[in-house]
Formats: structure tokens, sequence, C-alpha cells
């Protein structure tokens, strides 16, 4: 049994605060959490990553999604603490120095961004579809992105954005605009 | 307070007897603490790491799922869609692929919601439940686990490590059906689960539905009797149709009134056995039966 960070006996007893490395975009975080802390607020408040954002807190508008290990997860309702060890992804680490993910640059051609705040859930839950499955029928697609909530696209631009990027022969990265 | 990771299934029972609870995907316990249903336990061990409990595996024909299996590995694992086809539909319409990434079978069996997607098709297929503690190790059938709304009969100090699935019958199919409003993020309004096992001549030579969100847990529906060693069409059907609705007490929520459900847990009842009868036929109706049948919002 151990603590994130130290060996530990069964049954000793440790604050309520614990000692984590986080490992974001390839990066070590150290930090001292709540063991009760959700992942998201660890990310924006301690780490300063803002690009996760927090929507519903309830697992169902995917604004806060991040990659656990690759996967998409809601990182509202995932303990940070017990994200030590596994490699977490957020939309920070998308980009490619100052390149654009070619998904983030079919999202602004597409006209997939108005209010910007469900982009980062829906590209973190769309690289992971894409690493998966690189060439998605509109179907998967839709599934895939179905835990992320838009209220302002409807959804189709979204979506064009996502099999655009498929269907591009080879990524196409996009130096971003200062 | 304390919050310790474990690397071995015996870290995590010593830490249950201490007073821990376990958490694996958090998906119920950390909602749940965030939105004041309960307050996250005090002491918490993480049993996400215990690769013991992960994985599928086939023995003599009994299928051994881990309880760290989450939804997203179920639903696409080549022995469950083969031999637990209804699990596997079940696991395919759990909230979102998010919470499919990190929701488990052991986490979902344990919190023991009447509105659980896995429960009824693991009635209906026999389904025993491994309960570990430091001191002995019991299966339980799955029937035996629920006492009502998120109760079992789990002792504090035990862990759920496994869910064990017997070997199916020779021709026999399971399937899942729920209401839905919509096609994702959503809970079950009602749920039907069914198996149906054939003789060479084609009739019916066992059949077992279990039923969703109508009643303090899943529960069996009885009485099915005059379905065996006939044939499954609209008269047996029927006959499947009214036992369901007629065992469900369901209640009003802001999802569906009693009356509501009590007709359409019916319907959902009558087109699962109608589904798992197609599969034991070896028709291939891709996972989840739903999406086939055309449930849930269109576009």
């Amino acid at each position: 049994m151990t603590t994130p960070e130290t060996n530990m006996s069964v049954g000793e007893s440790v604050s309520e605060n614990v000692s984590v490395t986080l490992e974001v975009n390839g990066v070590d975080y150290p930090v001292t959490i709540g063991y009760g802390r959700n992942l998201v607020s660890v990310l924006r408040t301690e780490i300063g990553l803002t690009g996760t954002k927090e929507g519903c807190d309830d697992c169902e508008c995917g604004a806060c999604m991040v990659l656990l290990d690759g996967q998409p997860v809601n990182s509202c309702s995932y303990l940070a603490a017990q994200a030590a060890g596994r490699s977490i992804t957020t939309v920070e680490g998308v980009m490619n120095g100052s390149e654009m993910h070619p998904l983030q640059r079919n999202l602004l051609d597409a006209g997939g961004v108005q209010c910007g705040f469900c982009t980062p859930g829906m590209i973190m839950s769309a690289t992971a579809l894409l690493a998966r499955m690189p060439a998605p029928t509109e179907e998967d697609i839709r599934i895939g992105l179905s835990g992320n909530l838009c209220r302002c696209t409807g959804y189709t631009k979204i979506i064009d954005a996502v099999a655009r990027t498929a269907a591009e022969p080879a990524a196409r990265p996009t130096t971003l605009q200062a | 307070m304390s919050f310790a990771i474990a690397t071995t299934v015996e870290d995590a029972l010593a830490a249950l007897a201490s007073g821990a609870r376990p958490v694996a995907g958090g998906s119920d316990l950390v909602v749940g603490a965030r939105h004041g249903k309960a307050p996250l336990p005090a002491s918490l061990v993480a049993i996400d790491r215990l690769g013991e409990l992960a994985g599928v595996a086939e023995t003599d024909g009994e299928l051994r799922i881990g309880a760290l299996a989450t939804h997203a590995q179920l639903m696409e694992h080549p022995l469950v869609i083969a031999a637990a086809t209804g699990l596997a539909d079940a696991s395919a319409l759990v909230g979102s692929p998010s919470t499919r990434n990190v929701g488990t079978i052991g986490g979902n069996v344990m919190n023991s919601s009447p509105a659980m997607d896995t429960g009824a098709p693991l009635l209906v297929l026999g389904a025993r439940v491994e309960l570990r503690s430091l001191t002995a190790t019991r299966t339980v059938p799955i029937g035996e686990l629920w006492t009502g709304p998120g109760r079992n009969i789990a002792a504090a100090d035990e862990l759920c490590t496994a869910v064990v699935l017997p070997a199916p019958p020779p021709r026999s199919g399971s399937a899942y059906v729920r209401l839905e409003y919509r096609r994702a993020m959503e809970i079950a309004v009602v749920g039907a689960a069914a198996s149906v096992s054939l003789t060479d001549a084609g009739t019916v030579a066992a059949i077992s539905v279990a039923l969703t969100a109508v009643a303090p847990t899943i529960i069996a529906v009885s009485g099915l009797g005059g379905v065996i060693g006939g044939v499954i069409d609209d008269t047996a059907l029927a006959l499947v149709a009214a036992a369901a609705a007629a065992q469900a007490t369901p209640i009003t929520d802001l999802r569906a009134t009693d009356g509501y459900r009590r007709h359409c847990v019916g319907v959902m009842a009558r087109r699962a056995v109608d589904a798992a009868h197609r599969r034991a036929l070896g028709e291939s109706i891709a996972v989840p039966v739903n999406r086939a049948l055309g449930i849930g919002a269109a576009r």
C-alpha cells in the first residue's frame, strides 16, 4: 500500500492533504492537495492550466474532458490524487509548440467554435477518437463526442471539423497567430 | 482522513478492514459527494491499479469478469459479445465514452442502483458475485446481492473482486433493451434483459427476464413457465409483456410516471425477449440492440 508519494503501512493515518506528482502534458507537477480535490480544480488552480473548463461538475457536459493514459475522462469527477502515476493530457498538450493541432485549425475553419467553452473538451474527446479510429464514420464521431455538450453550434460544424481532420492525408500543422 | 493507492488486493482488503471505502473510477462516489448525496468517505483506498481485478477470462466455459473491467472494455470484448451479449448491450448504453472509460462492473454492481444497466443482463445470465475480505471469499448469486436502492448484503470489509457467468447453454441468446429519451448521457427510464435458450426443435428450453428501474432493486420476472416448450411468437411475447408489467412496482419521478413505466417495461421486456430469441437463432444484431431497434430520440 502506498500513498502516491511515500510508502505507508495499512491503517497508518495521513493528513487530509496528500503530496502527489501529476504528470501533465509530459511535465511533472508536484502538488500538495486535499485528497478529495477533483482533477479539474487542481489543473486550473494549482498547476495553472486553465484550458480545461468546469461546466456542470456532474459528468454530463464534457467541458472538463482530459485524457488519462490516452482515454477521455471527466476531470470534474476524478480524484486528482488518484491520477498520480498516470499520464494526463489537457488541451494545452495537443499543440506542437506554437503550431495548432490540425483539429484546432479545422474547428476554426469549419466554424466549429462560437463561445468556445466546450471546445477544449471537444478537442480531447475528438483527438482520442481519431487516435483510436483514424477513419470514423459520422455516426462514430457522434458517438465519440456524445459526452460533450455544445449550446452554440448545433454540433454540425464540430462534426465537420473532426471529419475534415480524419480526411486529411497528412497533418497540416498551422502556426497559431499571436 | 486518509487516501492510499493499493498495490495489492491484500492491501486493499486490509484498508477496508480498517474502515476505508474503495474507489475505482469514482464516477458514482465522486459525483455523489460533490452533489451532497453522500460525503466522500473519510478514508479511501484506490483500487484502480490492481491488475488481479482487471480483465475478462474464460475458464471451462465460465466467464470471469474482473471487478475493474470497464464498460468500455465490456461493450467490445469478444468473449462478452459472444457469451453475454446482453451485458455488452447494457455496457454500451452507460453514460458517455468518458464515463464508460472509468466506470467498472464492480462499481456498477456494488453501487446497487435499481436503474443500473448491467444488473438486469447479469441477473438473466445467472451471474455470481465474488466478495472477498481479509478472512474469507464467498460467491453470491447476484439476485441475492441487492437489498434495496443503493444497498446490498456485502459487509463493509468485503470487496467485489469479480463477476462470474456460467457457460451459456447451446442455442442461446441474450439482450438488454432500455427506454431512453436520448441516445447518450441517459439513465434508464425502464429497461429489460432477456436470456433465451432453445431446443434443437426451436422451442424454448429456458427463458429468463429481468427488469430495470421498476422496483427497489433489479428484479427477475417470474411466471414465465407457459412459454417453455413453445415457440416465441406474439402470444408468448404478450405473456412476457403482461408478466413484466404486472410484477413491476415503479415510482413516479422526473423521468416518468409509475403508469408509463409499468406499460413501457412490458414493451421493453417483449423486445428484449424477441432480440434474445433472434440471437439464439443465430441472427447477428449489433451491440447495443437499442440502436438496431431505433430506441432513443432520432436526430
